[in-house]
């Protein structure tokens, strides 16, 4: 069975029962009892034999829409209260598969609403749009699956009264999905390459450079998570890694979509990270980058989107196009109060050589670190820097070779 | 989407404002209290930011190796200064605000005379593992 092609279903199953009558939430239950339905009943392995008894396999998403909208009636037949709507909804013959593109869109629309808070709309997106289960999503996000539940019915209920044909905004659901992309991964999904797959569905459903934008950018950073981490789970720093386990297809994929969006003369925040993100996976080593050309984007992206953060990264590639000085100096208008200042101010004086300095500021970098891998990555540093003052004051006679 | 570790002391934190030991006050007093704190979680679990809360004994012992071959050397020399740690709640937030605001809440549970014990409760960020965007330098 596969799962993959449940979860790209979901969302055109679920948009066919709501534009049926079906309310948001109710919809949302049955289609999920339809996918469980699906992994119970559906043949392991598509083959001819299975394929001649009229099987899922050969309509996956009208079987779908049929046992969905089955389980949706019995529910709704199950609650007294609703009975006179349920009349309502069953003498109406149910219309044909409406336009599914066009759907799956309100539906990504209405997961991202803006009356969601954005743990809310990540849940919902998840499991009504990317079909996942909530115990999926309770293991990804490390909490208890009673938590997920909670979360996801209480989104269910804020968008209820939201009309499923209200136009959205694109920007709330890149949003979404760039905080999707943004988390690591436990549990049994990988939610960077969820993301990945429902940004693309998105950028199928509707024609935006900012969603190629998102896509790309995606696609970009994923080809290189490879090399990012050493077996340890250590962090490799993007100079020392292994360009050669780097995924050469995903990043073709991801120029080629960024170049698409680029030719449209529309340019958004999202195609301004691509094009860095781009001008690093281009450069066949670490000092072949092109940083004159990074700064310059992050010129654009900082005019873009204002970002204190934006002006930190531009200060690290003004230190690589220009000189630690020159870093340095961009570096000191900027308020060191910022995350990652400090780890920014290490590394940028120990390319100017002030050893002492950059090992004083990495263990202080360290100390803020939001995450292990980045506290242990910045440790290492301060303790590297560390070892070789003590190395050469201990051996003053001896010449500093590197 | 963070996650924030949320820590009650027996001891070890600046005295709260309402500062009167447990035992003094009134049963109903106390029942009051241990209703809040009882609200207080469901509440989180219904708003989906709940993830654990346990309490803990007031006894904790601190442990050392002592050498190959040797046990342990069991509660060392802090006997009369440690900290402790009376229980905590772990809550997955949209922000650091968010965060903020539930531990005053949390702060504010009642106790002797009814009225809210204004105690300190520590607030800690949990250090998540490494998100996949970010590329360090």
């Amino acid at each position: 069975m596969d799962e993959a092609l449940l979860r790209s279903l979901t969302p055109s199953v679920l948009a066919i029962l709501v534009r049926r009558g079906a309310d948001f939430a109710a919809a949302e239950d049955a289609v999920q009892d339809a996918l469980v339905e699906a992994l119970r009943v559906w043949p392991a392995d598509p083959s001819p034999s299975s394929s001649s008894r009229g099987d899922p396999m050969r309509d996956p998403k009208g079987w779908l829409v049929t046992v969905a909208w089955r389980r949706f009636l019995d529910a709704t037949r199950a609650d007294a209260a609703r009975r006179r709507r349920e009349d309502r909804v069953e003498e109406e013959p149910a219309p044909g598969p409406a336009p599914a593109v066009d759907d799956t869109l309100q539906l990504y629309f209405l997961c991202a609403h803006p009356s969601l808070t954005p743990s809310s709309a990540v849940a919902l997106t998840l499991r009504a749009v990317g079909g996942l289960t909530t115990r999926q999503i309770a293991e990804a996000y490390l909490v208890p699956e009673a938590t997920m539940a909670q979360r996801i019915s209480r989104a269910k209920r804020t968008v209820s009264g939201v009309r499923f044909d209200q136009p959205g905004d694109v920007a709330t659901v890149l949003r979404v999905l760039y905080l999707v992309f943004n988390e690591g991964y436990s549990g049994d999904v990988d939610l960077a390459a969820e993301a990945i797959r429902l940004t693309r569905q998105l950028a199928a459903a509707i024609d935006h450079p900012e969603v190629a934008g998102l896509l790309a950018l995606m696609l970009l950073h994923h080809a290189r998570r490879a090399a990012r981490t050493a077996p340890d789970g250590s962090l490799v720093p993007l100079a020392e890694q292994d360009r050669g386990r780097w995924d050469t297809e995903s990043i073709a994929e991801g120029v080629e979509i960024l170049q698409a969006a680029l030719a449209r003369d529309r340019l958004g925040e999202f195609q301004a990270q691509a094009a860095i993100a781009a001008l690093h996976a281009d450069a066949p080593t670490a000092e072949e980058t092109d940083w004159v050309q990074i700064v310059e984007w992050y010129d654009e992206l900082a005019r873009l989107t204002d970002s204190p953060v934006v002006r930190l990264n531009r200060a690290v590639a003004v230190g690589e196009a220009d000189g630690p000085r020159a870093g340095l100096a961009a570096l000191a208008a900027l308020d060191d109060s910022l995350p990652r200042h400090t780890a920014v101010a290490a590394y940028l004086h120990e390319r100017d050589g002030d050893l002492a300095t950059a090992a004083r500021l990495y263990a202080e970098a360290a100390q803020k670190a939001p995450n292990l891998a980045e506290r242990d990555h910045l440790t290492r540093q301060a303790a590297r820097l560390n070892a070789q003052g003590e190395e050469r004051s201990s051996s003053p006679v001896q010449d500093e070779s590197p | 989407m963070a996650k924030y570790l949320l820590l009650k002391h027996y001891r070890g934190a600046p005295a709260a404002v309402n500062d009167v030991p447990m035992d003094r006050w009134t049963p109903e007093e106390i029942s009051a209290h241990v209703r809040y704190m009882n609200d207080f979680a469901a509440r989180l679990e219904k708003t989906g930011e709940f993830v654990d809360g346990q309490a803990l004994a007031p006894e904790g012992t601190w442990v050392r190796y002592d050498g190959e071959g040797r046990p342990p050397v069991t509660d060392g020399p802090f006997a009369e200064t440690k900290d402790l740690i009376a229980g905590w709640m772990v809550i997955d937030v949209d922000s650091y605000e968010r965060a903020v605001e539930l531990a005053g809440e949390l702060s504010a549970a009642p106790g002797a005379g009814g009225k809210p014990i204004h105690e300190w409760l520590e607030l800690r960020p949990f250090l998540a593992a490494a998100p996949t965007i970010t590329e360090c330098h």
